[in-house]
C-alpha cells in the first residue's frame, strides 16, 4: 500500500479541525507520559497535578493570568508584523526596551500622581520599543538588509543597553551593588484590580488593546491594506499600496506593543528595572503567534494555555520531584505536533491511485 | 522528707514532658534554586545541603529548580505557602523583593534568603564567607603559576564577585609577589559554552591558571584542553578537569540548613542576618589536585587553619587599589560593611570594573 498527499480542494470543517488538533495534543500527551513513567511518576498523577497547578484552582487561575499577559501583549504585537510576511524576532528586545522607557519615566517623575506618570510610562514604553523595532524596518527598506537577522541582533543590543543601565546611571544606590534600579514609587505601579485579586490592571491593557486592533484590521483603509499587501506584497505595490509605508508602520506597532508589554511587567510585577526580568517572552511570542495563526482572539487562549503549563509544571517539579527539563521537553512536543498537525489542514492523506 | 522527694520527681516529669512531645516537630522544607540541580555547580551544592535535611527527624523537603529571579520566583514561593511548606529557602539574590512580599502575606512560614540583605519578622538572610576560599585557592594558584599570570572568568561587576577577585588576588601576592590576575566578564552566571570562550581568551594573553566566578565547569574544560592548570567554583569540580584542576572553592550547606531548620523544630528560630565563615564548615576548598606539591598543602593547610581561628583576617591593611590608592590602612581590618559594598580591584588585578 502506497501513500501519496494531496492537497485539500474544500476546506477542512471545524470539526475536522478540531479533531487534528486534539488528537496532536492527545499524542503529545501519550508520549510525555511515557516518559513521565520512564522517570517513575505515574503518569496520570502527573498530569492531574499539571493541570491543578495550572488551571486546577482559583490561584492556579490567576497565576496562569498573570504570567500570559506579557506572552498576549508581545505576541500580539509580532502576529501584526506577520500578517504583512514581516519576520520581526525582535520582540524580546523591543519589550527590554519598552521596560527601560517606562523605567526612565518612572525615575525621573517619583512624585508625579499615578493618572500622570503612568501614560507617560506606557507612551514612552510603547515609543521606544515602536522605534526599537523601526530601525531595522527602515534598514530592510532603504539597505536591504534582511530583517530576521537585524531585528534578532537587535535582542543582544538591548539586553545590554539594560545592562548597562541598570549597572550605570540606574543603579540603586541601596542594592549592596547588586544590578537593579530603584524601586518604583506607589504611584508608578500597575495595582491590582481590587483588594481580593492578584490579577492586575495589565489584564484590561490586553484586552483594550486586543479590540483595538481588531477594530483596526477589519475597519480601517490601513488594516485592509496590510492584509492585501501580506497575501501579496507584488501585486499590492502594482495597485498603488505604499508598501514601504505599510512595512515600517506594522514592526512600529509590532515594536510598540512588545514594548506596553514590558511597561506592564516591570511596573505591575516586577517593581524596578532588572536584567532577571528578560526570560525569552518575546521569543515565546513568535511560537504562540503561530498556534494562533494570527489570531487575536486564538493568541489568547494560546499565550494561556502555555501560561498555565508553565505553572502547572511547577506544581509538578514540587509536589512530584519531577525535573524542570521536562516541562520544555512537554511544551517542545505540544509545540511540535500541533505546529506538524497544521498541515493536515491544507492536505489530506491517500492511497494511491485513488483521490 | 516524702514530700520533698514527691515534688523533685513531679518537677523532673514536667520538665521532661516537652522535650518528648517537642522532639520531632513535623516541618516540610522548600527549596528555590536558580538553575537545574544538575549543573554541577551552585544549584547542585544546595541541593547537597537539602538531601542532608531528609535525614533529619520530622523533615520533609521539596525544590523547584529553573526559577527565573522576579514574577516566577514570587508565584513559586506563594506556592509553597500556600501548600503549607513550614520552611522556604531562596538561593538567589534576586528572590529577595519577591520573598519579602510573600512573606507578609503569610506570616507563620519562615522565609531564608540567600545572598541578600532585607529581612522581616519572619524572614532572615544568610551566606558565607566565600572569599576566605577564595583566598586559599589563590595561595594555591600563586604558587603554580609560572608565567605569574593569573586568568579570572567572573560572572558580573557585583561587590560579590569583586571581593572574590580581591581576596584570590591576595592570596597569590602572598606567596608570589609578581603575581597578575586577568579579569574577563561574561554577564551571565551559567552559560557554559560563553563562559569556556572567555576562558580561552584568557590563555591568549598567556595565563597559566584559570579561576572562576560561574556556576558551570566551561572554563575547567578550557583549561584541561589546554594544558594549563584551573581553579574550580561551587563544588569540586575535580572530575571536569582530573589534568588541571588544582582545589576549588566549594558551598557545604549542609551544616547550615540542618541548624536553621533544627531551630524552627525547636521554636527558637529567629530573623537575622548570618556570613558564615570557615570555622562553620560552609566554605572551605575542596581536595588537592595530584600535581600540587606537598610544601604548598601545607602551607595552605596552616593558613585554612588560622582562618578558622579567627588570627587570619583576609582584608588586611595596608591595601591598596588599582590606581596605588589606600583603602584599607595597614593594621587595620576591613569591616564587613565594606566587603559588602566593594566596588574597587586591588593593586594587581588587571581588568575593569565594567
Amino acid at each position: 500500500m502506497q501513500l501519496q498527499i494531496l492537497k485539500r480542494t474544500r476546506r477542512i470543517s471545524f470539526q475536522g479541525a478540531v479533531a487534528v488538533f486534539v488528537s496532536a495534543i492527545l499524542l503529545s500527551l501519550f508520549f510525555s507520559g511515557v516518559l513521565l513513567s520512564l522517570g517513575g511518576t505515574p503518569p496520570l498523577a502527573g498530569f492531574t497535578t499539571l493541570f491543578q497547578g495550572g488551571f486546577g484552582s482559583r490561584w492556579a487561575l490567576e497565576d496562569s493570568v498573570l504570567k500570559a499577559i506579557p506572552i498576549f501583549l508581545c505576541s500580539l504585537g509580532v502576529a501584526v508584523a506577520f500578517r504583512l510576511k514581516v519576520w520581526n524576532i525582535g520582540a524580546e528586545g523591543q519589550y527590554a526596551l519598552g521596560a527601560i522607557g517606562a523605567t526612565g519615566v518612572a525615575i525621573a517623575f517619583p512624585d508625579w500622581p499615578s493618572w500622570a506618570v503612568l501614560p507617560l510610562m506606557a507612551l514612552s514604553a510603547a515609543c521606544a520599543g515602536g522605534i526599537w523595532g523601526l530601525i531595522p524596518a527602515l534598514l530592510r527598506q532603504k539597505m536591504h538588509t534582511n530583517e530576521i537577522i537585524v531585528t534578532l541582533m537587535f535582542n543582544y543590543i538591548a539586553v545590554y543597553l539594560l545592562q548597562y543601565l541598570v549597572l550605570g546611571v540606574w543603579r540603586d544606590p541601596n542594592s549592596h551593588g547588586f544590578a537593579v534600579s530603584a524601586t518604583f514609587s506607589d504611584a508608578a505601579i500597575i495595582g491590582p484590580l481590587s483588594g481580593a485579586t492578584s490579577i492586575h490592571w495589565g489584564l484590561v491593557h490586553c484586552i483594550v488593546l486586543g479590540i483595538l486592533l481588531l477594530l483596526f484590521f477589519r475597519y480601517t483603509r490601513i488594516g485592509y491594506e496590510i492584509r492585501a499587501a501580506g497575501e501579496n506584497m507584488n501585486a499590492a505595490r502594482y495597485a498603488g499600496i505604499r508598501v514601504d509605508f505599510l512595512v515600517c508602520l506594522v514592526i512600529a506597532i509590532s515594536g510598540g506593543l512588545a514594548g506596553w508589554a514590558g511597561f506592564v511587567e516591570v511596573s505591575a510585577t516586577v517593581n524596578q528595572l532588572q536584567p532577571a526580568m528578560l526570560v525569552g517572552y518575546g521569543y515565546t511570542a513568535i511560537v504562540v503567534a503561530w498556534l494562533a495563526r494570527l489570531n487575536p482572539a486564538g493568541i489568547a487562549v494560546a499565550s494561556f494555555l502555555l501560561a498555565g503549563l508553565r505553572v502547572g509544571v511547577e506544581s509538578l517539579q514540587l509536589d512530584l520531584q519531577v525535573p524542570a527539563d521536562f516541562g520544555d521537553i512537554l511544551e517542545g512536543s505540544i509545540l511540535l505536533m500541533v505546529l506538524a498537525a497544521g498541515l493536515f489542514l491544507e492536505y489530506r492523506i491517500v492511497r494511491k491511485g485513488r483521490t | 522528707m516524702k514530700l520533698k522527694r514527691l515534688i523533685i520527681t513531679l518537677a523532673a516529669l514536667v520538665l521532661a514532658i516537652p522535650a518528648v512531645s517537642f522532639a520531632a516537630k513535623e516541618v516540610k522544607v522548600g527549596f528555590i534554586y536558580i538553575s537545574p540541580v544538575g549543573d554541577a555547580g551552585y544549584s547542585y551544592a544546595h541541593n547537597e545541603g537539602r538531601k542532608a535535611l531528609e535525614q533529619m527527624e520530622g523533615v520533609t523537603t521539596s525544590f523547584v529548580e529553573a526559577v527565573p529571579e522576579g514574577p516566577d520566583s514570587e508565584r513559586v514561593a506563594l506556592n509553597m505557602a500556600r501548600k503549607g511548606y513550614d520552611v522556604i529557602f531562596g538561593t538567589s539574590f534576586g528572590y529577595m523583593d519577591p520573598m519579602l512580599k510573600v512573606a507578609k502575606k503569610f506570616p507563620k512560614v519562615v522565609f531564608l534568603h540567600c545572598s541578600g540583605y532585607k529581612t522581616a519578622q519572619n524572614m532572615g538572610n544568610y551566606f558565607g564567607r566565600i572569599y576566605q576560599s577564595r583566598y586559599l585557592t589563590g595561595v594555591v594558584a600563586g604558587s603554580m603559576t609560572t608565567s605569574n599570570i593569573l586568568g579570572y572568568v567572573a560572572a558580573m561587576p557585583i561587590p560579590e564577585v569583586i571581593r572574590g577577585i580581591n581576596a584570590f588576588t591576595l592570596g597569590a601576592q602572598s606567596v608570589n609577589p609578581k603575581v597578575q590576575v586577568r579579569v574577563v566578564w561574561t554577564n551571565t552566571w551559567y552559560d557554559p559554552a560563553t563562559e569556556k570562550e572567555a576562558a580561552k581568551s584568557l590563555l591568549d594573553v598567556g595565563a597559566d591558571v584559570l579561576a572562576q566566578h560561574q556556576d558551570s565547569p566551561g572554563p575547567q574544560e578550557a583549561a584541561e584542553e589546554a594544558g594549563v592548570y584551573s581553579v574550580g567554583y561551587n563544588t569540586n569540580m575535580q572530575s571536569f578537569a582530573p589534568k588541571a584542576h588544582l582545589t576549588s572553592a566549594v558551598w557545604n550547606w549542609a551544616p547550615y540548613y540542618t541548624k536553621a531548620v533544627k531551630e524552627v523544630q525547636d521554636g527558637t528560630w529567629k530573623p537575622e542576618s548570618v556570613w558564615l565563615g570557615m570555622e562553620t564548615g560552609v566554605v572551605d576548598i575542596s581536595p588537592y589536585g595530584d600535581m600540587v606539591p606537598q610544601a604548598v598543602r601545607e602551607n595552605v593547610d596552616n593558613l585554612k587553619q588560622q582562618i578558622m581561628d579567627g588570627g587570619l583576617k583576609i582584608f588586611t591593611g595596608p591595601i591598596f587599589d588599582q590606581q596605588g590608592k589606600e583603602r584599607v590602612a595597614a593594621g587595620q581590618v576591613a569591616t564587613d560593611d565594606q566587603l559588602l559594598n566593594m566596588n574597587w580591584f586591588v593593586k594587581g588585578v588587571t581588568g575593569t570594573l565594567k
